[in-house]
């Protein structure tokens, strides 16, 4: 279901209800926080440099977890930088979201066996809405992973998150 | 002076005891003893005929030599034998090199330090006393670098184990 | 009267728009002036040396890859060299022309990133999107023959994993042309902006003396006025075959060593990275790529060292055989690791903000630096 109920034919005014009204607003401009931790922030850059234009998404940019909606954890997270991520997230205001991109932060990737420092997925310190697979996944990968979030949002309502709701 | 061994004549007769041997190898390299390395490297760098200016590179080695041993829990724990590092120095006029190894003792690791010698050195030594715990004497600043703070162990020590939690988190897949 | 002042120690990062990754800086500040700089690493402490140990000889090749993640041909040339060097095998011609050309469009494209993301710290935001659309053509090129847009597998010991495809060297050859105008036009819209002169020259300068004694080597030591390039000094694989120069910073805004200098031997460093390529280009032979790829990978007792001139400066590898499958240990002698090490001495009694440009300018992976 869209944004749009009922169109009338003067187009002036439409009808539509307060949690489409919100979702649409939410789904339209998540402004990610510029988290970088390692090789796959390097392919988030280019997402959102010139070819690929992360922008069109709503998807901008703030270097402030306070003014973020997304999260994007792009890269290796370790044990040193665990709880560091956390903090972050916990700074980051309701509603908020998070993408997990690339194999390493999904389960540890390459370094899941011998990595003694590297934690084995991020989904152990804050829960994840969209995992983007790949080593490192392609700016197309990451722009699709969005367009899944994209989706769960649109399916939410007013009192819960749509993975509570399942 | 070029090759590493004419540096070697040089230095076996300015350190006699100190400097041990030349081992040929692919680098070949001069094994010296442990509490010495500081003075040699204060020599290479000052004295004319070696002016080694670029420290290039510093880096430990488990040997494994000792007595393997498996303790109650199963893990082979190594006793005795010894730990190496290897000295990397270049001259950037020619490009000529000269490599040194340290022995030390896996028990008791101790080796002079040559931070402020080389200052390039302040790192890797900080590395290697992080990932092997071999201590440097006299390094202005010898604290873990890479690891956490409150790390316990040393991770490149070939008989080590890793801890199943750290700070609430399991560490194992 | 007198005002009375105190020390602020000022944390920047883990987390932070301009460290240019994991990187924490604990800052001692009086006033806006920086005391002092003691930075914390290992946030991305991802045990590579580790794995190594674990791994066979082939198999550390994509791991190589994850370190200096700008520079990944350079990070396989280094490892593949030095293990080559440990089982004494020659490669043929036609792989170290593929080596070499490969090598340094790579170099190329992680300097369009260096100066992209140094603009952005400085506060010119164009600059990086001009350079990211040049960059996403060399990536193109190299998705071509690898398959991968920036973390390759391409090159293995004694060889390499894939050959050119048809064509490929044509449009290497469009590229350069369509490259040399554009390098003009990034010249006009940064190097000699007057904003960004005023911000980045006589700041955070490096002398020479300190330079060596830190270790520091690449695009920054030769910013410092050191002619050293380890492609010129002391050749490996084919590069003593090319004609190119070794860009030195000269003080041409401020002083020899600054934070404009260490930018524009960048800038300087892609043409003639773009120089080598059109020569290798003209005279790449045909053969086999995989003609000297070894079944198993077993080399003698021994230690090696090996190094190659990566785009951050000198990428040692110290491999030590005890005969077996793996390696017994490998150290890398990664350069931003020694370049980041004199951040404290280069950032003392600058202002709080230039903490950043400086920082911008010694261009540092924390990939590599933590490995």
């Amino acid at each position: 279901m869209g944004l749009l109920d009922k169109e009338f034919n003067d187009g002036s005014f439409l009808l539509t209800t307060t949690e489409n009204l919100l979702n649409w607003g939410r789904l339209s401009s998540l402004w990610q926080m510029t988290f970088g931790l390692a090789c796959c922030a390097i392919e988030m850059m280019a997402t959102s440099a010139s070819h690929y234009d992360f922008d069109r998404f709503g998807v901008i940019p703030r270097p402030s977890p306070r003014q973020a909606d997304l999260i994007i954890v792009s890269g290796t997270a370790t044990l040193k930088m665990a709880l560091r991520i956390k903090r972050v997230y916990e700074q980051m205001p309701e509603p908020k979201y998070v993408i997990s991109m690339g194999s390493c932060s999904n389960s540890g990737g390459p370094y899941w066996k011998h990595g003694y420092h590297v934690l084995k997925g991020i989904d152990r310190v804050i829960p994840v809405d969209v995992y983007v697979p790949g080593c490192p996944p392609r700016p197309e990968a990451l722009l699709e992973g969005l367009l899944k979030l994209q989706e769960k949002i649109r399916k939410e309502t007013l009192v819960r998150k749509s993975y509570e709701n399942n | 002076m070029k090759t590493i061994n004419e540096f070697f004549e040089v230095l076996k007769n300015n350190f006699n005891d100190a400097v041990v041997e030349l081992k040929e190898d692919i680098d070949s390299y001069i094994v010296v003893k442990a509490d010495s390395i500081d003075k040699i490297a204060e020599f290479i760098k000052t004295n004319n005929d070696f002016k080694f200016d670029f420290c290039t590179c510093v880096s430990g080695v488990d040997d494994a030599n000792g007595t393997k041993n498996t303790d109650e829990n199963g893990n082979v724990v190594i006793n005795g034998g010894t730990m190496s590092v290897f000295y990397h120095f270049n001259r950037l006029v020619d490009d000529a090199k000269i490599i040194f190894r340290v022995y030390v003792e896996r028990e008791n690791p101790v080796v002079n330090s040559i931070a402020m010698i080389y200052r390039a050195a302040d790192w890797h030594e900080r590395e290697i006393f992080d990932l092997f715990g071999i201590n440097f004497t006299n390094h202005p600043d010898l604290r873990r670098i890479l690891m956490p703070y409150d790390w316990e162990g040393h991770p490149l020590r070939k008989d080590y184990k890793n801890p199943e939690f750290y700070q609430g988190i399991r560490v194992a897949y | 009267m007198s005002l009375k002042t105190e020390e602020l120690v000022l944390n920047m990062g883990p987390q932070h728009p301009s460290t240019h990754g994991v990187l924490r800086l604990e800052l001692l500040v009086d006033g806006e002036i920086v005391k002092n700089v003691i930075p914390h690493l290992g946030y991305l402490h991802r045990c590579f040396e580790k794995h190594t140990e674990a791994l066979q000889y082939f198999q550390i090749v994509p791991y190589t890859d994850r370190l200096d993640y700008l520079a990944s041909m350079g990070n396989n040339f280094g490892y593949v060299l030095t293990i080559e060097k440990l089982l004494k095998i020659e490669v043929p011609e036609r792989v170290e022309y593929i080596r070499v050309i490969t090598a340094e469009l790579q170099r190329i494209a992680s300097h369009l990133v260096a100066i992209g993301t140094f603009g952005i710290d400085v506060g010119a935001f164009t600059p990086f999107l001009f350079c990211f659309r040049d960059r996403e053509i060399i990536l193109n090129l190299f998705e071509e023959i690898t398959g991968a847009r920036f973390l390759y597998n391409f090159m293995a010991v004694g060889g390499l994993n894939y050959d050119l495809s048809n064509g490929w060297v044509d449009k290497v050859k469009d590229f350069i042309k369509y490259f040399r105008p554009k390098l003009k036009e990034l010249n006009d819209l940064l190097s000699f902006n007057k904003i960004f002169i005023e911000r980045t020259a006589s700041v955070g300068i490096l002398p020479a003396d300190m330079a060596i004694n830190y270790g520091v080597s690449g695009p920054m030591l030769r910013a410092s006025g050191v002619k050293y390039d380890i492609r010129k000094n002391d050749p490996y694989s084919i590069y003593n075959r090319f004609d190119f120069d070794i860009p030195v910073g000269q003080g041409l805004q401020g002083t020899v060593g600054d934070t404009w200098d260490r930018y524009w031997v960048r800038v300087l460093e892609i043409e003639e990275s773009l120089k080598i390529v059109e020569q290798a280009i003209e005279q790449i032979p045909e053969g086999d790529v995989k003609a000297a790829i070894p079944k198993k990978i077993k080399p003698p007792v021994g230690t090696a060292y090996g190094r190659v001139e990566n785009p951050r400066g000198e990428l040692g590898f110290f491999v030590v055989s005890d005969g077996g499958n793996n390696p017994f240990r490998v150290k890398v002698r990664p350069p931003s690791f020694c370049n980041l090490s004199v951040i404290n001495e280069i950032c003392k009694n600058n202002l709080v903000s230039d903490v950043v440009a400086i920082l911008g300018s010694t261009d540092i992976v924390l990939g590599e630096v933590d490995r």
